[in-house]
């Protein structure tokens, strides 16, 4: 349920894994390739992750979220490598008895994501390539 | 006793390698490694990265132990476009 993969995603198993009878609500968030950044055209995207860390770090967010909202079943799937425009680059499904914790514990793991899991991604132009980076956790422990 | 460093993203194309074998002193600590690394390759000099110790977020004064993963971290971006 919480992988770094090469192989692209399709949400709809990824729904079906983390879905049962007690669920009401499933919120899922899909990260898509785009096309323009700061005005210019994107040619594709290059992600790169450091695998044993990010999965772990993926698990972590899991944990995280059951401990926030008591929703049991996420599943967080980030792809990596070459990636075109307007594919699909993460897969995060959570699924719950009803949609209010859904919908937060969605929101927050994809923020969450951005701040921990050790995945970056280039933005490649006609012109070249440019790493993207966010800002450095630095209260992190 | 010896670590191994891993970098990545900005710094695995500045430094023109993904994984490097150092040799250190017993109980060096992640910031005299950096220092060492840094003479080396002196765009880490910046400081615009945190560190992971076997896959784990570290400090600076962390004490190293043989066959240690040390792994350079840019600034995350992952997920959908910022």
């Amino acid at each position: 349920m919480f992988k770094v993969t090469e192989a692209p995603l399709d949400p709809q198993p990824i729904v079906q894994g983390v879905l049962k009878e007690s669920h009401g609500a499933v919120v899922t968030f899909l990260g898509v390739v785009r096309g323009w950044s700061g005005g210019r055209r994107v040619l594709y995207m290059e992600y790169e992750a450091y695998k044993e860390m990010a999965e772990k770090k993926l698990v972590e967010i899991g944990q995280e979220i059951r401990q926030r909202w008591q929703v049991e079943d996420v599943a967080l799937y980030h792809r990596v490598g070459r990636l075109e425009v307007g594919v699909t680059s993460l897969v995060v499904v959570v699924a719950a008895p009803h949609r209010g914790e859904a919908f937060a514990a969605c929101h927050y793991a994809v923020d969450r994501l951005k701040e921990i899991v050790p995945i970056w991604k280039k933005e490649v132009f006609e012109d070249g390539g440019v790493w993207v980076e966010g800002e450095p956790m630095l209260e992190e422990k | 006793m010896q670590v191994k460093v891993r970098f990545f993203a900005r710094y695995r194309e500045m430094t023109g390698q993904g994984e490097s074998a150092v040799e250190v002193e017993e109980g060096t600590t992640v910031a005299q490694l950096l220092k060492k690394l840094s003479l080396g390759f002196p765009e880490l000099d910046n400081r615009h990265f945190l560190i992971a110790v076997n896959a784990e977020y570290a400090t600076l004064e962390q004490p190293l132990r043989h066959g240690d993963e040390v792994a350079i971290i840019p600034p995350v971006s992952g997920g959908e476009g910022v």
